[in-house]
């Protein structure tokens, strides 16, 4: 019987909805609070739960720490990438209007803003995955009574 | 000017002070840590009651959320109580704390108060953005405008440095935790990976390195 029966369900059950909160966040950054770093720093918080109850082999065969560290690379590529396409299109460096400069509401800047907050989530929560695994891989498995 | 509001601030101000009194004070690494995570909260509950909604959302998703599981892990590889630390190194850093204090309640008088519409932040460049974003953007969030688009080139930066953070920390201690020849003795357990032929490809899933 594992001691940590409780906890093991709870989190099972906590999980995903931590992490479509991350997403909820993210994606409605436009209209409430939040935006990339908030939803990344969430979604890093609902792996990182999953291996401080399950263990942090486990949660390396959610994330593989690869994908950590291409995502870490990604996300900068994609903000930088946007700047670089709106040079392309004929704008200054980070100017989204060039995505759709004929509209009246603003659609370029609302493309602009939805890729790098985008590029933001992707660093923000493989750098926090990535410190946490450098970190927690160094732990030797501790018993109950070493707390 | 006794609302609700405001004895809502003091006591989140006095349970404030009550926290770091008891950090500083406490011995206990793993309580500290804890507490550090209640400090970082209140400060959220704070920030919310100034209405610094998103600045209140991060705090409580990094400085709660994150740093505290961090923090525990950086612990949890050294020993679970701080060593004292006598009263004569303690005078320096005392003195710089009261120095830096007395200086901070000498700029008090100068700040605009809390709210305040002719402030300069809240009349010319913030009114500025206030307005615009409403005109250019069409988006109900300024802050998500500001830090997006307006001053994309900080947030550019932002992620920048939080790339190099995560990059830093791989560097020093490897994606699964062992770069390198390392040793420590926490809790009286001698953990490590001074092995000559010590695990050393990242794609290993087994990483804790001989924990003898």
């Amino acid at each position: 019987m594992n001691p940590h029966l409780i906890l093991r369900v709870v989190a099972k059950f906590l999980i995903p909805f931590i992490a479509l909160f991350a997403f909820y966040v993210q994606f409605h950054g436009d209209f409430g609070p939040g935006g990339g770093f908030q939803a990344g720093v969430i979604f890093a918080a609902a792996i990182i739960l999953y291996a401080l109850i399950f263990g942090i082999d486990a949660a390396k065969r959610v994330i593989p720490p690869s994908w950590v560290r291409i995502g870490m690379t990604l996300g900068v590529l994609l903000y930088g990438g946007t700047g670089v396409a709106t040079w392309f299109l004929g704008g200054e460096f980070l100017n989204y209007t060039m995505f759709a400069p004929e509209s009246h509401h603003a659609a370029g800047q609302h493309w602009g803003i939805f890729t790098v907050e985008l590029g933001v989530l992707c660093t923000v929560a493989s750098a926090m995955l990535a410190i946490f695994y450098a970190f927690a891989s160094r732990l030797p498995d501790l018993s109950d009574e070493d707390w | 000017m006794f609302t609700p509001i405001f004895a809502l601030e003091v006591g989140l101000m006095a349970m404030l002070v009550v926290v770091a009194i008891a950090v500083v004070r406490m011995r206990s690494l793993f309580a500290i840590v804890m507490l550090q995570g209640v400090y970082s909260l209140l400060s959220a509950i704070w920030f919310v009651v100034l209405d610094a909604v998103d600045v209140a959302f991060t705090e409580a998703a990094v400085g709660a959320g994150v740093s505290t599981v961090f923090m525990l892990g950086a612990m949890l590889l050294t020993d679970r109580d701080s060593k004292p630390i006598s009263t004569q190194q303690k005078i320096v850093p005392l003195l710089i704390v009261v120095l830096a204090g007395a200086a901070m309640f000498y700029a008090i008088g100068y700040m605009p108060a809390f709210g305040d519409a002719t402030a300069i932040v809240n009349s010319s460049v913030g009114a500025a953005y206030v307005e615009a974003t409403k005109r250019e953007m069409f988006l109900p969030n300024v802050v998500t405008a500001v830090l997006a688009s307006y001053r994309g080139f900080d947030t550019f930066g932002e992620t920048t440095v939080v790339f190099m953070a995560g990059l830093g920390i791989l560097l020093l201690l490897g994606l699964n935790g062992h770069a390198g020849q390392w040793r420590a003795k926490p809790n009286g357990h001698n953990i490590g990976n001074t092995a000559p032929n010590a695990k050393r490809d990242d794609t290993q899933e087994n990483s804790e390195g001989g924990s003898a």
